[in-house]
């Protein structure tokens, strides 16, 4: 199967509509154990990505195009998750630099670059209660799909479900990394709003690429 | 002179730590700020902090101040934004931002280098109070 420059962009704006309809939910999931802005952070950062992106050369190749959103996260949402989930976005379009259409492989190098990209920048582990809890296991229910030669589009929901149960699994730990950490035990019986932004994410993209 | 650059998820607290260091410094040392977002809501801007360091940039080393969460991430990504170019010359202090500026802007008033304002700001945090 492969990705086209025009199926990465709708994935972006997939997301960018996801991010709008859960922006109170997931406001609200930080507001449990952390400031009350996720939800506010994210959607201006993807209102701003979607601005930027109708502004770049039609020649934009994908790597370009998510170097552009990585940038334009890292200066409008604000938060934690600006640095990020903007690091991800800008790792990730380092790894299919120069590249018009995406295979197999190249979607594992942007899980694996977006993954290692938010470790280098939080220092946080699995078991942390953070993104990395949704992002990890998505990664590797992908990848041993994809080495198990199932196809893309149900490789993408086994890794929906992963990520799903990662972020169900952070409800029943504390905090160690973010500003729920301050929270320490006190975090626990809370889902991480970053988890379940990842989560959305994720799931905006599997969604897309099931009905190409 | 040795630059430096404040960051904080507040402007207010930046301005306020500026406007305390300043004065110490009677304006003699270059020191920019960077809080807040582009909108006027809490949170740190990576690229502003990008522009900060340009701005207080005299050739002789930036020194970056931060408070906490997502002010530390945001001075790191600028530090990788601004590359090769800048490389061992912008530096975060591991310093507690408002006393780690006094410490780091009286050093460099004197004329100190890099390394010895970095040394001092960083030391900022072992200061007994009581
Ligand atoms: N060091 C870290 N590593 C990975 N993820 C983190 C880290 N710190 C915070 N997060 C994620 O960021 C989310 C909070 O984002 P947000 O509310 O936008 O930022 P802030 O905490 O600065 O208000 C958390 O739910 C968590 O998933
Ligand atoms: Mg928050």
């Amino acid at each position: 199967m492969v990705i086209t420059k025009e199926d990465v962009l709708k994935v972006i704006d997939k997301i960018v509509e996801v991010i709008r309809e859960n922006k109170e939910y997931l406001t609200e999931l930080d507001s449990a154990i952390g400031d009350a802005d996720h939800g506010i952070n994210m959607d201006r950062g993807f209102e701003a990505v979607k601005q930027k992106l109708a502004t770049i050369p039609e020649n934009s190749d994908i790597g370009t195009i998510l170097k552009t959103v990585g940038m334009t996260l890292v200066s409008t949402v604000g938060g934690a998750s600006g640095p990020l989930y903007g690091t991800a976005f800008m790792r990730a379009g380092q790894a299919v630099q120069g590249k018009t259409e995406l295979t197999e492989e190249d979607v594992v190098k942007i899980f694996e670059a977006a993954l290692q990209g938010i470790k280098d920048r939080g220092k946080a582990q699995a078991g942390d209660k953070t993104m990395i809890d949704s992002i990890e296991p998505a990664y590797k229910a992908l990848k041993e799909s994809l080495e198990n030669n199932i196809a893309l589009p149900e490789a993408l929901k086994r890794a929906v479900n992963a990520a799903k149960e990662g972020m169900e699994y952070t409800k029943n730990i504390s905090a160690r990394k973010g500003r729920a950490s301050y929270l320490g035990e006190r975090s626990i019986g809370h889902i991480d709003p970053g988890a379940t932004s990842s989560y959305l994410m994720i799931k905006a993209l599997a969604d897309v690429i099931n009905l190409l | 002179m040795v630059g430096i650059v404040l960051v904080s998820h507040s402007r207010k607290i930046v301005e306020g730590v500026f406007e305390l260091v300043n004065q110490m410094t009677r304006g003699k040392v270059p020191i920019g700020i960077a809080g807040g977002t582009p909108d006027g809501r809490l949170g740190t801007d990576a690229a502003e902090i990008v522009e900060q360091v340009k701005k207080v940039d005299r050739g002789e080393g930036v020194v970056v101040l931060v408070d906490i969460g997502s002010a530390v991430m945001s001075a790191q990504t600028a530090v990788e934004l601004l590359g090769e170019e800048y490389e061992g010359k912008v530096k975060i202090a591991d310093a507690p931002l408002v006393e780690g500026a006094v410490a780091a802007a009286v050093e460099a008033s004197i004329g100190s280098d890099f390394e010895k304002v970095l040394t001092v700001a960083e030391e900022a945090k072992k200061m007994n109070k009581l």
